[in-house]
């Protein structure tokens, strides 16, 4: 029986100083099919409870870059706006790039993609393809608009967000958005969501 | 002109005896100091002489070593690019690994400059120790080097005829990755039990987030900060970014700022209105493996076949581990053969392949399927389209690649459509 030695398992002990040989009987390494995958994480058996490196994060630290913004509406800032006041600013500051809120024209190709479905032309946006309105929120915060990003004030973004989603008929012209309002917007399109639960196998799916 | 006469060679250069030896070899220190300054001289006077006639370089001293060094003259490879993405030339390869340059880019804003003194990387949310990192804490950290393919989930593109591998899908590229294990952060900060999905932040122009299930952070996910054993390039996330081995590019989030450790996923914009897709009436949405695919690069559109022997060549990969076997299959289908595979076969890295075939001047199609370790083998698009059906959209598409070769050796891809 051919004795090898498996040269892959050592790497990790040498980065530990250690001389660890696993001596394996019956095992030839061809790199080929079949095989456990080399191990590339080092034996942290050895390692100190902490290295120590880097610095606790101060909380000035964490509230000047957690942006982000949950479903269920953690995240979301004080503030309010309503589809008046997004109109305004939506019209100034996004309708260049984004084309009328009001109605899709068809034809007419725009810089950026419609932020309005329109069931003729089954475009995905956000009232027929978007699961949540914190995303809308989120997104336009952090990214929009497309040439100043993140210029927008808290009560902008909830303004722009309501005159949006108003005009993909998921809110009424009289609605506020808040913290507390924008997570109870339930959108069309959250029922049509799945998890990819494939995980591979001979079936294609 | 002071240096006129200098430069100006007196007689042709290869008339001139210059014993190399003599130069290097044997002589005294000041001697070779002297020596060397003059060879310089020489090359000086070489590189500006016109091109000799004789295009011999047997008869010509060429120029000297410089700093950085530079493709031969005669090779273009070069990525294609639109104005948010640029493709790698797979044709242009001789084996699995993308130089640097070559990579692929997909940027939703653009290519930020980040100044590497002042990099940080915040991991907070549900942990014991709310931490900042510097570029140099993360370079302090046990390092891991490994080497897998990234690729774009929306790496299908068809149509038309003459379409060269990079076009059809070259927005995947191979490289060697440096940096540490997520893995070894998470030990540091003391992921809390409950965490289930981490947000994952680019401090790009596009702030651009995805939301990653823990267990890929413990599991093989790495923050690195060097490809191809020098410091990352600017469009591949300079200077740091998130590799999750196998999952779709838009995961492995460049120029990664922060990290936030939660109990359920953040659903941003990255991962609902984009890359997801339609699958019947439903949108199915995480999909984060790359399924199996593979391709001939050689021959391929626009190349131009002979009669007589050529090797197939080509590349495959799969999200899911390795590559068991690629088949080739030379008359459209009918019948498959295995290719060798260029060893050794890595995890989740795309895998060389290569097929001895004799072309017989017929017209016929040549085509490769790969499966991978799970055995799952790499559909037909009418496979596709039937499990998902027809408003499959762009993502995650992984259909077999045909060429057809035309009595006249011409090679061109055979788009199939399917609405
Ligand atoms: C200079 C052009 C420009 C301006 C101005 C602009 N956007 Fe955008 N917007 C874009 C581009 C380009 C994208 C697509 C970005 C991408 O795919 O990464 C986009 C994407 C979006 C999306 C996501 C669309 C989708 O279907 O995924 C939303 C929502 C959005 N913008 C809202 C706004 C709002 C609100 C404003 C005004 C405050 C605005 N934008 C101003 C160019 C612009």
């Amino acid at each position: 029986m051919a004795r090898q030695l498996n040269n892959r398992s050592k790497y990790g002990a040498i980065a530990l100083g250690l001389l660890l040989i696993v001596v394996l009987g019956a095992y030839s390494y061809n790199g080929g099919v079949g095989e456990p995958a080399p191990s590339i994480t080092a034996d942290t058996a050895q390692w100190p409870a902490t290295f120590g490196f880097g610095k606790p994060a101060t909380p000035q630290q964490i509230a000047a870059w957690d942006i982000d913004v949950r479903p269920d509406g953690l995240g979301l800032p004080v503030g309010a706006g309503t589809v008046a006041q997004g109109k305004i600013i939506y019209l100034a500051k996004c309708a260049a790039c984004h084309g009328s809120a009001e109605k899709v024209v068809p034809g007419v190709k725009l810089p950026a993609p419609v932020l309005v479905s329109d069931s003729a032309s089954k475009v995905k946006a956000i009232g027929n393809y978007w699961p949540y309105a914190s995303t809308v929120f989120d997104y336009i915060r952090r990214s929009m608009p497309y040439n100043l990003p993140g210029s927008l004030t808290d009560n902008e973004v909830y303004g722009v967000t309501a005159y949006i989603l108003n005009a993909n008929k998921i809110l009424k012209p009289d609605a506020v958005l808040n913290a507390q309002t924008l997570p109870r917007i339930v959108m069309p399109a959250q029922k049509l969501y799945i998890n990819d639960d494939r995980r591979g196998g001979p079936e294609v799916r | 002109m002071d240096n006129e006469a200098e430069n100006k060679p007196q007689e042709p250069l290869i008339n001139k005896k210059i014993s190399r030896r003599l130069l290097l070899g044997g002589a005294a220190t000041t001697a070779i100091v002297a020596m060397q300054s003059s060879l310089g001289k020489w090359i000086q006077v070489a590189a500006q002489q016109p091109l000799l006639k004789v295009d011999d370089p047997t008869k010509r001293i060429g120029p000297g070593p410089t700093a950085v060094g530079k493709r031969s003259v005669f090779e273009h490879p070069v990525r294609i690019k639109s104005d948010t993405s640029s493709r790698t030339p797979l044709q242009d390869l001789y084996s699995s690994l993308t130089p640097s340059d070559l990579h692929y880019e997909r940027h939703h804003a653009g290519v930020p400059v980040i100044d590497p003194d002042k990099y940080e990387l915040m991991i907070h949310g549900m942990v014991g120790k709310p931490m900042v990192f510097k570029l140099a804490d993360l370079k302090r950290f046990p390092s891991v080097t490994r080497t897998c393919f990234l690729e774009c989930s929306g790496n299908f593109r068809s149509g038309k005829e003459t379409m060269t591998p990079q076009e059809i899908c070259g927005l995947t590229s191979q490289s060697e990755w440096t940096g540490v294990m997520l893995s070894t952060l998470f030990r540091e900060v003391g992921v809390q039990p409950k965490a289930t999905w981490f947000l994952a932040e680019g401090s790009d122009a596009a702030v651009m987030t995805r939301s990653v299930p823990v267990k890929k952070g413990f599991d093989d996910a790495m923050i690195v900060y060097a490809q191809n054993g020098e410091a990352i390039r600017p469009e591949q996330g300079y200077p740091a970014r998130l590799l999750l081995p196998g999952w779709e590019g838009n995961t492995c989030v460049k120029w990664i700022r922060r990290i936030e450790l939660a109990d359920e996923p953040f659903m941003t914009r990255e991962e609902t209105s984009k890359y997801t897709y339609p699958v019947k009436d439903k949108i199915r949405q995480f999909s984060f493996e790359m399924d199996a695919r593979s391709i001939i690069t050689y021959p391929a559109y626009p190349n131009q076949m002979e009669r007589g022997w050529v090797e197939i060549r080509g590349i495959a990969w799969t999200g899911r581990g390795k590559i068991v076997r690629v088949e080739v299959s030379t008359d459209a289908g009918k019948t498959w053969s295995v290719a060798r595979l260029q060893e050794p076969v890595l995890d989740k890295a795309h895998t060389y392949f290569r097929h001895l075939w004799q072309w017989n001047g017929d017209e016929t199609e040549i085509m490769s399927r790969a499966i991978d370790e799970t055995n799952y083998t790499q559909p037909t698009l009418s496979q596709l389209v039937d499990a998902r059906g027809a408003d499959i959209g762009g993502y995650h598409m992984n259909p077999i690649t045909a060429w057809q070769i035309k009595r006249d050796g011409k090679v061109l891809f055979k788009p199939e459509s399917w609405k």
